[in-house]
């Protein structure tokens, strides 16, 4: 296998991607029927003949062939079958295929491991039922021997056919120097066997009351693993179930107009701006622009909001999301592994395969367990040996089989990773994006949660509500210079101004010198004017007399309006007040938050006055107003200095450095890129429900960690030695190898298990 | 008796050297790249010595059908990848100062390791 490779030019560990025939990229083949090195010449050289093929390199370790350029899969693996061979993409084009292809690979080894099962069950019941039965598993007599020995060669069949796997991954851990779950049941089944086979063969030379044999042991041992293996698989593949559905939101055609012909192809052929038709009741394939075409589409699947959103030109659509009413015509811009739902699959998929902390414990012990278990079964049979009653021999070879199977490395390696499998799964099906185990630990512990104003709390959309002229200007200059001031500005509350313009179909004058003073406001020329329009404090840093304008701007914030003053050549001009609607379930999922005994904190730019009547009316005692973007990870900080374990949640990009300060960055769905990129974890929809989601998700998938972490680590603290006969002196118990054997198959059943209750939790209805 | 004694002591003797003290042969990487065969629970090769500040590519091909093969973690690298049965993911690692980076399944029973060297 030391062979080289070439390095591939992709920036993340992926396979080929099937592109299209325009775009150079690098396509990784399995060969099937090269037998000998010559063939690598033969089969590169077929590549290098298919146009548009730049380079082909061929690893004849592992029959694979690397192809870079712009030719497609097909026209390569026809050159390769050409030239004698059978070709196929090492990469499957689609993750739905990916996942069909891996549940036919699960079947067939669950049915071997069946088989396998049946097998060595069908030997080891019936001759456990004889030893049950009889108590005679002896040998004294010759033709006993000859019994036992037809038996013990049955028994080795069955350690060929049914276990040849532990054997043969114990042997090569065995050389690697490493030991594994395999070394154990290698061990233990092994030793049952070999002493068995003394028996048989030299009885003379042990002591006539352990003349025993334990070849029933051996084979219900192999079978019973067998069974929790497939069983496991199994429950495994349940714990994958959110991944599937995810992954089963993709379709698999697309209706791409092309050149004024409108035919069906693989999504994997779809490119950037190719025109797309979706029909009514059709899923959308790639994300991309509404260029045609009004209708309502179905985005539960991926925000868990249950309300179809309206869309028309110019809105966006997003893969995997369904159409349900008109039938609309929208430009492909982004595709592939580009599109948002590729995108939410991949990082569900790497927070699935992430440990959160209370793990790490178990990786310790994991990484020494196996050794310490040989030790401790050499011990045993020291102990049985030397001090034991007779037969001693009996004792010892029981009880150092019992100690080597019922020990369970797996239970406690599968116990984090198939609860954070589940619950980041279910998390996603929520509409909560976890970014990592060590996010979903963190948020279940959770104090105090920050919330900022705008777009958090509120819809992030406000409205112009009032305007309060001071002097000679009328209402529509004051809005008409204010709007043209604010047209080059991202703010909402800016924004909110250009729409009331627009809306009144205002003309909008150029703007030059223009000055944005962070958390204060704006500054430019508009029309030969200097214009000035922000808070109070930026009134006062410019020196502009406000008057009695205080007082009305005070009575607008009480009513939960935002009020900001306008100043025209240095004189005040008006007050402007916008008023941001709170969400509709915003004081439903504060409340929610504070049931759960979390500190709901608020944060705004805006006055305090405003911060306060917004504040009351969705419930929250705590609050600071005209908080700088900056200052906004300072509040975090200081509530961490109380001692709080702080969640941050926001929108914008002004948020980014508080998410990335707090404990959990929470990132609302319906915020930016640069805000979902700092957050530890994303809700995919505008509601606040997904934070106490979000944090009920945690709390139940840590409870349920802890649960199997705590039953793995007293199953083998408690039945090691309890195999190893600790019992025995006081109780006269000492466990039968069976048993042992059954107890471990099962305690990694039971570990999968647990973590598939978690499929079942909901989060409280809202 | 004593005989066993001794033999038993050996074999404890025996088993922490084999699995703890014993520093295996690593496989020395050669032109940035290296295949890693996962079968028969381990990683073929599983030591691997690679040079420092430099960019390498794993190619990883799963043939072991085991499901606790399924998950490759290089935890200090922040790396998780599923390996499909029989296909290669090519894993690219970057740049890494001197040092020892563990590799391994879920459940830490398939081990390996880059040693990082000058």
């Amino acid at each position: 296998m030391n062979q080289e490779l070439k390095p591939i030019k992709h920036s993340e560990a992926h396979y080929a991607q099937h592109e299209p025939s325009n775009s150079i990229n690098e396509q990784l083949l399995l060969i099937e029927g090269a037998g000998c090195a010559s063939c690598v010449g033969k089969i590169e050289s077929a590549l290098k003949k298919v146009p548009g093929v730049i380079k082909a390199e061929m690893n004849f370790a592992d029959r694979s062939v690397s192809v870079e350029g712009s030719a497609l899969s097909d026209q390569l693996i026809q050159a390769i079958q050409n030239a004698g061979y059978q070709a196929k993409l090492a990469s499957n084009t689609s993750a739905t295929v990916s996942l069909d292809e891996k549940e036919q690979e699960d079947q067939l080894y669950y049915r071997r491991l069946l088989k396998e099962m049946t097998i060595a069950l069908a030997l080891g019941i019936p001759l456990m039922a004889y030893g049950l039965i009889t108590g005679e598993m002896s040998v004294n007599t010759t033709t006993e021997r000859i019994v036992w020995l037809i038996i013990g060669l049955l028994t080795l069949g069955v350690m060929i056919f049914s276990g040849k796997h532990f054997y043969t991954g114990a042997w090569q851990s065995f050389k690697n120097h490493s030991a594994n779950m395999d070394t154990l049941i290698a061990l233990g089944t092994g030793t049952a066997w070999l002493y068995s086979m003394v028996v048989v063969f030299f009885p003379e030379m042990i002591p006539d009351m352990a003349r025993h044999v334990y070849f029933e042991a051996t084979a219900m041992i192999i079978g019973l693993i067998n069974l929790g293996l497939a069983l496991e698989l199994k429950a495994r593949g349940r714990t994958s179930e959110a991944i599937k559905r995810l992954i089963g939101l993709q379709p698999k055609t697309a209706r791409v107009i092309r050149e004024g012909i409108e035919t069906d192809i693989p999504i994997e052929e779809v490119i950037l701006n190719d025109k797309i038709r979706v029909r009514p009741g059709e899923k959308i394939s790639v994300d991309g622009l509404v260029v045609e075409g009004h209708t309502s589409i179905d985005e539960s699947m991926l925000t868990g909001e249950p309300m179809p959103v309206e869309k028309s030109e110019g809105d966006e659509v997003v893969a995997g999301t369904i159409n349900k009413t008109g039938s609309i015509l929208f430009l492909a811009t982004r595709v592939g592994k580009d599109t948002a739902l590729a995108q939410i699959i991949n990082m569900v998929k790497r927070a699935q395969n992430s440990k959160p902390p209370i793990g790490r414990m178990a990786d310790v012990i994991s990484a020494y367990f196996v050794p310490v278990i040989m030790i401790i079964a050499i011990l045993s049979a020291l102990a049985w040996l030397n001090f034991g009653p007779e037969p001693a021999v009996a004792f010892a070879i029981i009880s150092a089989t019992t100690v080597l199977i019922i020990a369970c490395p797996c239970a406690l390696g599968l116990a984090t990773p198939m609860s954070v499998m589940v619950g980041v799964g279910k998390a996603a099906e929520a509409g909560v994006l976890i970014r990592n185990g060590e996010a979903l630990q963190t948020a279940s512990k959770i104090t105090a949660m920050v919330l900022d104003k705008t777009g958090t709390i509120t819809w992030g959309a406000p409205k112009v509500t009032d305007i309060v002229v001071s002097g000679e200007t009328d209402e529509t200059t004051v809005l008409q210079l204010a709007a043209s001031l604010e047209s080059g500005s991202e703010h909402p509350l800016a924004q909110a101004i250009v729409d009331t313009a627009k809306e009144q179909q205002l003309t909008l004058f150029p703007v030059s010198a223009f000055n944005a003073i962070a958390g204060h406001g704006v500054e430019a020329e508009v029309d030969g004017k200097k214009l000035l329009f922000g808070n109070e404090k930026l009134m006062h840093t410019k020196h502009i007399q406000l008057g009695n304008f205080v007082a009305k701007a005070q009575a607008l914030a009480e009513d939960a309006k935002t009020p900001m003053y306008f100043a025209i050549n240095g004189e005040l001009a008006a007050i402007i007040a916008v008023a941001d609607p709170i969400k509709d379930d915003s004081i439903e999922a504060i409340k929610r938050l504070q049931d759960n005994g979390i500190r709901v904190v608020m944060l705004t730019g805006d006055n305090r006055a405003t911060a306060k009547a917004v504040a009351a009316q969705v419930g929250i005692k705590e609050f600071h107003a005209e908080v700088l973007p900056e200052d906004k990870s300072q509040k975090v900080q200081a509530l961490q200095m109380e001692g709080e374990i702080v969640g941050m949640t926001g929108d914008g990009i002004n948020d980014a450095p508080a998410l990335a300060v707090a404990n959990v960055g929470f990132a609302i769905g319906t915020g930016t890129d640069v805000a979902i990129e700092s957050a530890d974890i994303t809700l995919m929809r505008g509601s606040l429900h997904g934070l106490a989601d979000a944090i009920a998700i945690s709390k139940a998938t840590l409870k349920n960690i802890k649960q199997n972490l705590f039953g793995a680590f007293i199953y083998n603290a408690a039945g090691v030695p309890v195999a190893a006969g600790l019992l025995y002196p006081f109780f006269g118990l000492l466990l039968s190898p069976v048993i042992a054997g059954a107890a471990m198959a099962f305690s990694s059943v039971t570990v999968v298990t647990n973590a598939n209750r978690l499929r079942f939790f909901k989060a409280k209805e809202h | 008796m004593l005989i066993i004694n001794i033999i038993c002591i050996a074999l404890i003797v025996f088993i922490i050297w084999w699995f703890w003290i014993y520093k295996p042969n690593e496989t020395i990487l050669e032109n940035h790249g290296q295949a890693v065969k996962v079968a028969n629970g381990i990683y073929q090769p599983s030591f691997i010595k690679i040079p420092a500040h430099t960019e390498i590519t794993l190619a990883f091909i799963r043939e072991d059908e085991s499901p606790c093969a399924e998950m490759l973690q290089f935890p200090e690298l922040e790396i998780n990848e599923t390996l499909p049965l029989n296909k290669i993911v090519k894993i690219k690692i970057p740049a890494l100062k001197e040092g020892v980076y563990d590799f391994h399944c879920q459940m830490k029973m398939y081990k390996g390791q880059l040693r990082v060297e000058k």
